[in-house]
């Protein structure tokens, strides 16, 4: 299967072509290059996929494949760092996650990004974001996955920042980086622990629940942990920068600063799971030999999830919704993941947790491109400069709905599917988190329901005046073009039938394909408790009316905390701005400045001092010269005849 | 005085007055060469401090190893040798001259920027 090597070199030879050669395209056949390309890799993929889930199956059980190695870095016999594709259910599933989405993005960007400054630019950085979300996914070991992910940051943090002239989005992109670094800081040092006690950084042996591989950094303990827990504890903290785990969130609500495509992309597909795929490839390491670290990642998975959905019913920008709804998704992929065991009826989390980031990827994407749709049409984030819209956008609002209603959890839509087998995990983990999760589920139908109807129902639309208008069409709503509307109508479609894969037949914690069974009674009160959600949603939303406001009154403080986002990111500055600059960063500049910096220009000024000195010997006349040297030539004739 | 005196006129001058005379030679060269300010008169005070020499060789040849002809020869090769020294440095001289209207020496210590 070398052929999948092409998955990875043809986006990056697209990013070579419109970013890195000096050429400028016209936008047009920048655009159709860009996506072209994704359409080629997806159709690559599609075909990988399906003869990977035919060919590669020994006695029941998916094999992982190395289709692809390479010697990339040798030190010595143990420790070399090697590139290479290797495909598993995992990577492979990841694959056509991303490569579909990607395809869709580019396609819907053609109409979203028109006479946008800077197209070649986006579509360059698009296909480097692809190449990079590629490799990570398909990383043969733990240090190729590092270099990916990184790229993957850097990515993330060039495509947040495209209107580098808005001061917001310049914050906003370098606080995405600033933290995920920071996150990635902990990973580093994990992946050193890790490979240092195993000696080797290689996925297939890391992952072969050999415990002869583990002896040492299982019997060395620091701090009451064996060395292996601290060692996957770090690199679950990698992981949780990136896919936004509290407390290390505050990054992807800002990050919604980038262009709505690039959100849907890479800020809810892809890019914010990418903590999820670290958790889920590192799976039997985490539930053989840490157990407690992986029960440490579902009860941060499910405070994350509870956190991000309560903020997210009272944001009132649509993309910060979906961001929050984002994390909270993200957590329940994590609560799947801390929940579960390994192998059969036991691994169920694992798989109901990759079932939910393949579902969650579709109808997550589709919601930021429907709210992508909206803003292109209204010029405007904010809620309140929406309203009665499904009258002018009707294929926004179908696949919208279909959308709220998969992540709501309601049957036959993907997100059903996937949710209830999280939920029916975390029942069987302890009946407190399967609590906790099922009112989660709920409060994701609340929310999810009052942004549909803040949109779509609600006031009649009146036109903004004072948002800006740079399109220069009228007021009037439309339906987007063509590239757009296409876009939406697939992942809609997506979103319908992707539940009804048999998706324990192709990824479970041990290889060997399981059979879903729905639990009723989880199923039952999940879909109830999404109902009741959906219902207060649409009491309290649907028309235009006082209750809102209301409630907001009544619960003032809790209200206001919550849509300030529990002031996490005032004390996040407070500790930064107040504790780390003035005590740390301001003595190491005092330092930096006096007293390095003195040293260097001491020497300075003291040659120069000197030089002044001295520079009246070069007068550059020559016959002064002579005289001294004919001085010279004296003393030593005369050294030579009277003391010699 | 009166030994050299009758001595120069009798044929037998000694050493002292030849190594004399090239001493004087060349220090008038090494004043005139600190102390003129025109390059011309530089090159010529260059040229006196080579006869001074010139003179050593044929004399110290002509005392130390009598009916040897080395000392006259490299006086030869030394007179050849300057005179293409001087049309060097006539040269250069010129250049300046064309480049800075002057042959004054003060003038030129563009060199040391």
């Amino acid at each position: 299967m070398q052929y999948t090597l092409l998955i990875l070199a043809l986006p990056l030879l697209s990013f070579a072509v419109l970013g890195l050669v000096d050429a400028k395209w016209k936008p047009k056949v920048a655009g159709t290059i860009g996506t072209t390309i994704l359409g080629i890799i997806t159709i690559l993929s599609y075909f990988a996929a399906w003869q990977y889930f035919t060919q590669y199956k020994v006695d029941g059980v998916y094999q992982k494949v190395i289709a692809f190695d390479y010697e990339w870095l040798r030190f010595n016999d143990l420790l070399h760092i090697n590139l290479g594709i290797l495909l598993d259910p995992i990577s492979v599933m990841m694959m056509i996650v991303i490569t579909t989405v990607s395809f869709m993005v580019n396609l819907y960007s053609l109409g979203y990004m028109k006479g946008e400054k800077g197209f070649q630019r986006y579509y360059a950085f698009l296909s480097l974001f692809a190449f990079s979300m590629l490799g990570l996914v398909m990383a043969t070991n733990i240090f190729q996955m590092y270099i990916f992910w990184e790229l993957v940051g850097v990515s993330s943090y060039l495509l947040i920042g495209f209107y580098y002239t808005r001061p917001a989005a310049v914050a906003a992109a370098k606080k995405a980086f600033i933290v995920t670094r920071f996150a990635d800081l902990f990973f580093l040092i994990g992946i050193l622990l890790l490979s240092y006690f195993t000696k080797t950084f290689d996925f297939s042996i890391l992952t072969s629940s050999n415990a002869n591989v583990f002896a040492e950094a299982t019997s060395k303990t620091f701090m009451g942990f064996s060395m292996l827990s601290w060692a996957m504890a770090l690199i679950f903290i990698g992981g949780a920068g990136k896919s936004a785990m509290f407390p290390l969130h505050i990054w992807l609500p800002d990050a919604m600063e980038g262009p709505t495509p690039v959100s849907a992309l890479i800020h809810a597909a892809t890019m914010v799971v990418a903590g999820v795929f670290l958790v889920a490839r590192l799976f039997p390491v985490y539930v053989v030999f840490t157990p407690e670290v992986l029960h440490g990642i579902a009860y941060v998975g499910a405070f994350t999830a509870l956190f991000s959905a309560i903020i997210a019913c009272v944001q009132t920008d649509i993309k910060r919704v979906l961001a929050f709804s984002t994390i909270s998704q993200i957590g329940f992929m994590m609560v799947g993941l801390g929940v579960s065991g390994y192998g059969g009826h036991e691994g169920v989390g694992y798989m109901s947790s990759m079932f939910h980031l393949f579902t969650h990827a579709f109808f997550k994407s589709l919601l930021f491109l429907g709210a992508g749709s909206v803003i292109h049409t209204v010029h405007s984030n904010e809620m309140k400069d929406m309203g009665g819209l499904r009258k002018y956008m009707p294929i926004t609002n179908w696949t919208f709905l279909i959308a709220c209603l998969a992540i709501a959890g309601i049957p036959p839509f993907s997100g059903f599917f996937s949710k209830d087998e999280i939920l029916s995990a975390s029942y069987s983990f302890s009946p407190a988190m399967g609590g906790i999760m099922t009112f989660i589920a709920g409060l994701t139908a609340f929310y999810m329901f009052r942004l549909y109807y803040n949109i779509f129902w609600g006031k009649e639309f009146k036109p903004a005046t004072q948002s800006e208008n740079h399109h220069g069409h009228g007021n009037t709503p439309h339906e987007s073009p063509f590239s757009m509307s296409s876009a939406l109508v697939f992942l809609g479609v997506v979103t319908c039938v992707a539940g009804l894969i048999p998706f324990g037949h192709f990824i479970t914690s041990d290889g060997v394909p399981y059979d879903i069974h729905i639990n009723l009674t989880v199923a039952s009160v999940s879909i109830i408790v999404a109902l009741v959600g959906i219902i207060i949603a649409t009491y309290l939303y649907r028309k235009e009316n006082e209750i809102p406001e209301k409630l907001a009154k009544t619960f003032d403080g809790f209200y206001k905390a919550a849509s300030h986002r529990f002031y996490i990111d005032e004390v996040y500055l407070f500790i930064t701005k107040k504790i780390i600059f003035n005590n740390i960063a301001r003595p190491i500049a005092w330092f930096d400045r006096h007293v390095i910096d003195g040293t260097m220009n001491g020497i300075a000024n003291s040659t120069q001092w000197v030089a002044v000195k001295i520079k009246g010997f070069q007068s550059g006349q020559i016959q002064q010269y002579a005289y001294v040297f004919l001085l010279g030539t004296l003393l030593v004739a005369a050294l030579v005849i009277f003391l010699i | 005085m009166g030994d050299i005196l009758t001595n120069f006129f009798t044929g037998t001058v000694p050493i002292e007055a030849y190594l004399g005379l090239s001493l004087i030679m060349f220090f008038c060269g090494v004043y005139g060469f600190l102390t003129r300010k025109n390059m011309l008169m530089i090159l010529i005070s260059v040229e006196l401090m080579l006869n001074a020499a010139d003179i050593n060789f044929a004399v110290f040849n002509r005392y130390l190893y009598p009916g040897q002809l080395e000392g006259f020869y490299f006086s030869l090769f030394t007179i050849a040798i300057a005179a293409c020294e001087t049309a060097v440095a006539i040269a250069i001289i010129i250049n300046i001259y064309r480049n800075l209207k002057s042959v004054e020496v003060d003038n030129l210590n563009q060199m040391k920027e």
